[in-house]
């Protein structure tokens, strides 16, 4: 049974005039940001707020295109856009143009695309018509290994282009998954993870082994609530260590921390497992699985750090965690973020009148920084307002996420929700220093025609089918 | 069935409202309860001015200053800061046109509204301090300074370098420098950048609409001090450096001298110098580009990089190779009628007695002697083949530097070439060569290609019978214990001392009774060899290499004059005055020095120029 619906009266206006008042506060700090005396038309399309005029007015024109679509193309056609957008990140691989040591970008002409950012509902729509199939069950392997794939062939991809900002955007998508009924473990292991890489990088790899065996014991008392065995655990670790550092202090040799730990972790593990064995134990098997899988995991990260991260990333990992102060080199950028927002006191210095803004990021003023602007100029009203507005919008997004019939539509609004998320979290976090600098842009913010017609297709996809939401039963 | 988890929605609104009270409450403290950030009025803002550290001043081994920093000050201009002002007033003070006013705040413009922009570099001091009068008349406009170097002697050029701005290339890979700053780009300069330079630092400081500075950002919370470089002691003897680059004085060629015991340079001349305060400041493009035109390349770095046949001074380390390997004995004696003749080749002698013995033989620099010495080492049977004892040749060659780059701290050296087997092997085929095929090698001729340094370094190592220690230019960095390890380490040769001390005897005899006798003198024991490298473009060049004193000696030296003819004609005369200058700082025989200083080579080697241009 279908309906047929009015597409202007079941289109969510309330999303629509939050998308407009956020593209169109956008342009007016996009002007702010790069303005010029010399060119003081906003239509002059020389000028990034010309252009920016421009990537609006064709996302309008994309806009009465994906509604005039019938909503059942996008979960028809799901497999076939995400195939295609696979296949263009490979092909920017081989064909694309380089800027900023990101091979991210086709070139035609002065005119630059970067398929990363269409590669965001593309994922959205493959996640959502692969989980809304008969069979799906979330907690089967198999299913999960194929959303696993679904995610990480773009994530790969990207990586490759260098763009590891733009990379980490699809991990976004575990917010989705725990939606539709992944394990809230998934979610707190997301947040253990990244405790544990700071941790790893902030103390030495003993160190940590010693604050993981802690919270093995903490975790198996708190389980079990059996308090001979959480001591037997805590003696087998007194043990251990305490051998490990006699010998070092009196043995006259020295082990590499790393090997240390993999000493000290593997002996560890085999009387634990001897006893759990002798003892029936189940729990013990799972601790030491979860030990071994953190060890590996916090004596890779140095591996990584040292050796994949480039320099750049390291420097803006150190400077986040206070490992270097260094105010005109990797931190200058963030300082002078801070002071650009934080001179804005309540009301802002008014429009066009910041100062800081306009000093020494000008490549990204207008994109990845574009949110000092706003604070410089307006002030802590006008960053919370647009504080305000993003909330508005995802939180109007789940209420019409919640209210869809098919399975399909609903996966794929936590997508967009996932989505727009992370990249407002990350993007404002960066400037005002309390996340590290990952060059993302912010939603329908920053400049950018790629990144606007991005975001745009992906909210009003979702948008169309909810103003289709009555047709299916 | 999956609306069992809807409930999830309250935790997925939870984490984004949680989000936002926390980004609203960390913005509530950046820009209402953290005062640090706020700037007192509206119209005030910040500038950065970088704090250039003085750069390490460079002295000559007994302190004699060679480089020194002065002040310079660039005009700096924000153009958003711009107010009207008199464009002619500024134009009478900065000595400019309107148009360079008009043409320069539109490239500023175009760079940067809110970013300083170069308006004029390097002001003098007399400009700067009447501006700073009238500063306060054009807003937008501030003075920024730095240092400029400045060579009291002018002297040296070649050795201490220069200093100019950083290309793009440099600003990619190393973050210390930023385009417009000033980098080292050849000699000490470029070598011991890191140690002259400094480290920068930077002052923030509040202005107001009027331009004036309205304190320190912050306290100077954000402000970094400037650490000065440090300065340098070089091994340079600025006495005789001046004299060397004054008697080389239209002609062209070489000095380098060293001191045996530690393998300081005493003295590096390239001629023709130039002034190094041409390099300096505002026009050093044109004078680069004159100095980089003229046909006789007075960029060039002739001690380090010019390859020369080493003529007869060779001949020291043939003898050498010859009683090492037992060919030869002190007492070894060759008739020489003229010259050497075998198999239709004859290598043309002068007169003088005949047969000669070893000493003889290097006080009369005879050709016969080392064609026989050098055919008889490639004909040892001994090696089985030409080619093996060409090998052993060679090393015993190689051990005395040549062939390779020494490894100074002066950048820019060049290896010079000794030919090997592999070389003539392809020349002439593989056994079609026998020791007649190469034979003026033995008297230093051929395919050979010596730099000045390493002949003075050879020179240097016959002084101190056997070893050397490998040149170099500085003697200590301030605050530092000491200069690099591998200048402390004795490179030995392949020779024994005793044959040092034989070949050392005949050098004393080319001076007290051969070939050198131009450059004796009573009061200082010269020992020597004079050398003169054909060439086929034109007159030879004139070689001499000395040291002295004879027992324990202070100074070892090589003098190339180009295109000078015999050694003992120009080459040797002006060692001679090196020598006695540095041991007695003084000259005893200015009617030598002065006929030196009238010499005017240079008319023939434009004359080879010229051919060699056709
Ligand atoms: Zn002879």
């Amino acid at each position: 049974m279908r309906r047929e619906t009015n597409l202007y009266t079941s289109i969510d206006w309330i999303t629509v005039a939050l998308y407009a008042v956020l593209v169109l506060m956008g342009l007016v700090n996009i002007y702010a940001a790069v303005y010029n005396e010399d060119h003081k038309s906003l239509f002059d399309f020389t000028q990034r707020y010309g252009k920016q005029f421009i990537w609006i007015l064709a996302s309008v024109f994309i806009i009465i295109m994906l509604l005039l679509f019938d909503s059942r193309v996008y979960s028809v056609f799901a497999w076939l856009i995400y195939g295609t957008m696979i296949f263009i990140l490979a092909a920017v691989l081989v064909a694309g143009t380089e800027i900023n040591a990101s091979r991210a970008w086709f070139q035609i002409g002065t005119f630059r695309i970067q398929p990363t950012e269409f590669a965001k509902f593309a994922t959205c729509l493959a996640l959502a018509k692969y989980m809304s199939s008969y069979n799906f069950r979330i907690y089967r392997f198999r299913n999960l290994f194929i959303i696993a794939v679904i995610i990480l062939a773009p994530v790969g991809l990207i990586f490759l282009q260098n763009d590891t900002g733009s990379a980490l955007v699809f991990f976004a998508l575990v917010l989705m998954l725990y939606r539709e009924g992944l394990s809230g473990t998934f979610l707190i292991y997301g947040v253990v993870i990244i405790v544990l890489f700071i941790l790893s990088m902030i103390l030495n790899p003993v160190t940590v082994a010693i604050v993981l065996a802690s919270l093995t014991v903490l975790f198996y008392w708190s389980v079990e609530q059996n308090l001979k065995e959480s001591l037997f655990m805590i003696l087998v670790y007194l043990l251990t260590f305490s051998s490990y550092f006699t010998a070092v202090r009196y043995g006259h040799f020295k082990l590499s921390q790393q090997f240390s730990v993999i000493l000290i972790m593997g002996s560890t593990s085999v009387i634990l497992l001897v006893w759990a064995m002798i003892k029936r134990l189940k729990t013990v098997y799972v601790i030491v699985f979860y030990l071994a899988v953190s060890v590996t995991f916090t004596s890779s990260i140095d591996y990584i750090f040292n050796n994949i991260l480039e320099k750049h990333q390291q420097d803006r990992i150190n400077e986040l965690l206070g490992l270097k102060f260094d105010p005109l080199g990797t931190g200058y950028n963030v300082n002078q973020s801070k002071i650009a927002i934080g001179s804005g006191g309540f009301f802002g210095k008014g429009f066009l009148q910041g100062t800081q803004t306009k000093y020494d990021f000008v490549p990204e003023q207008s994109t990845d920084f574009i949110y000092c602007t706003v604070g410089e100029e307006w002030g802590f009203a006008g960053s919370a307002v647009v504080i305000l507005l993003f909330l508005a919008l995802l939180l109007r997004l789940v209420f019409l996420a919640e209210r869809q019939r098919s399975a399909f539509n609903r996966i794929y609004g936590y997508g967009v929700i996932s989505i727009l998320f992370f990249h407002v979290a990350i993007n404002v976090g960066m400037t005002i220093g309390i996340l590290p600098v990952i060059g993302i842009p912010l939603p329908f913010f920053s400049y950018g025609g790629s990144s606007l017609w991005g975001f745009t297709i992906l909210l009003f996809i979702f948008l169309r089918l909810d103003a289709s939401r009555r047709e299916v039963l | 069935m999956q609306h069992q988890y809807s409930e999830r929605k309250y935790i997925i609104s939870g984490i984004a409202v949680l989000v936002s009270i926390l980004y609203l409450s960390r913005l509530f403290y950046l820009q209402i309860i953290d005062d640090s950030y706020k700037l007192s009025s509206e119209n005030n803002s910040q500038r950065q001015v970088t704090q250039y550290p003085a750069r390490g001043v460079l002295t000559d081994r007994r302190g004699k200053i060679l480089v020194y920093n002065e002040a310079a000050y660039d005009l700096m201009v924000i153009p958003r800061q711009l107010k009207l002002f008199d464009t002619l007033d500024m134009c009478r003070v900065l000595e400019i046109t309107p148009e360079f006013v008009r043409k320069t705040l539109k490239d500023a413009r175009a760079y940067s509204r809110y970013k300083p922009s170069l308006f004029l570099k390097q002001l003098s001091p007399e400009t700067y301090a009447v501006l700073q009068e009238k500063l306060y008349k054009f807003p937008g406009f501030f003075v920024q300074t730095r240092t400029l170097r400045k060579y009291p002697r002018k002297i040296a050029a070649h050795v201490l370098g220069y200093i100019g701005e950083v290309d793009e290339a440099k600003t990619m890979d190393d973050a210390y420098y930023k385009s417009g700053d000033y980098i080292g780009i050849s000699g000490i300069e470029k070598s011991y950048e890191e140690n002259l330079r400094g480290t920068k630092g930077v002052s923030i400081f509040l202005v107001d609409v009027h331009n004036r500075i309205k304190g320190s950002y912050k306290n100077g919370k954000y402000d970094t001090l400037p650490i000065p470089g440090l300065n340098i002691e070089t091994s340079i003897d600025a006495r005789i450096q001046e004299l060397g680059e004054k008697l080389m004085q239209n002609k062209t060629g070489s000095i380098v001298a060293i001191e045996p015991a530690t393998g300081e340079i005493l003295a590096l001349v390239s001629s023709p110098a130039y002034d190094p305060n041409l390099l300096v400041g505002r026009v050093r493009a044109s004078n680069y580009q004159r100095l980089s035109e003229d046909s006789l390349k007075p960029l060039f770095n002739r001690a380090l990089m010019a390859k020369y046949p080493p003529g007869s001074t060779f001949k020291l380390i043939n003898g050498m190779i010859g009683l090492q390997e037992g060919i030869i004995t002190p007492q070894t004696k060759f008739s020489c009628n003229m010259g050497y003749h075998s198999g239709g080749i004859t290598v043309a002698c002068h007169k003088h007695p005949s047969p000669l013995d070893y000493l003889g033989s290097i006080q009369n620099s005879c050709n016969a002697y080392y064609c026989n010495v050098f055919r008889d080492i490639l004909d040892d049977r001994s090696f089985g083949s030409v080619s093996n004892s060409f090998s052993n040749w060679r090393r015993h060659v190689a051990s005395f530097g040549f062939g390779s780059k020494l490894g100074s701290d002066l950048l820019n050296e060049l290896p010079g070439f000794i030919p090997d087997v592999p070389y003539y092997d392809k020349y002439f085929g593989k056994n079609r060569w026998k020791s007649l095929t190469v034979i003026s090698l033995a008297i230093g001729q051929g395919e050979l290609g010596i730099t000045p340094i390493q002949l003075a370094n050879m020179t240097a190592t016959i002084a101190n019978r056997g070893f050397y220690y490998i040149p170099h230019i500085i003697r200590k960095i301030e605050n530092r214990d000491s200069i690099d390890h591998k200048y402390r380490i004795k490179h030995y040769t392949t020779i024994d001392k005793q044959y040092f001390d034989l070949v050392v005897e005949g050098m004393e005899m080319v001076v007290k009774a051969g070939t050198a006798r131009v450059a004796y003198m009573d009061s200082i024991k010269i020992c020597g060899k004079t050398g003169t490298a054909e060439n086929p473009h034109g007159e030879a060049h004139s070689i001499f290499v000395a040291f002295a004193p004879k027992d324990n000696p202070k100074i070892a030296l090589a003098v190339f004059v180009e295109n000078a003819g015999f050694g003992a004609t120009w080459a040797a005369p002006i060692a001679r005055l090196m020598i006695e200058k540095y041991l007695r700082d003084t000259i005893t025989n200015p009617e030598l020095e002065q006929r030196i200083l009238d010499g005017d080579l240079n008319s023939r080697v434009n004359k080879v120029v010229a051919k060699k241009r056709k």
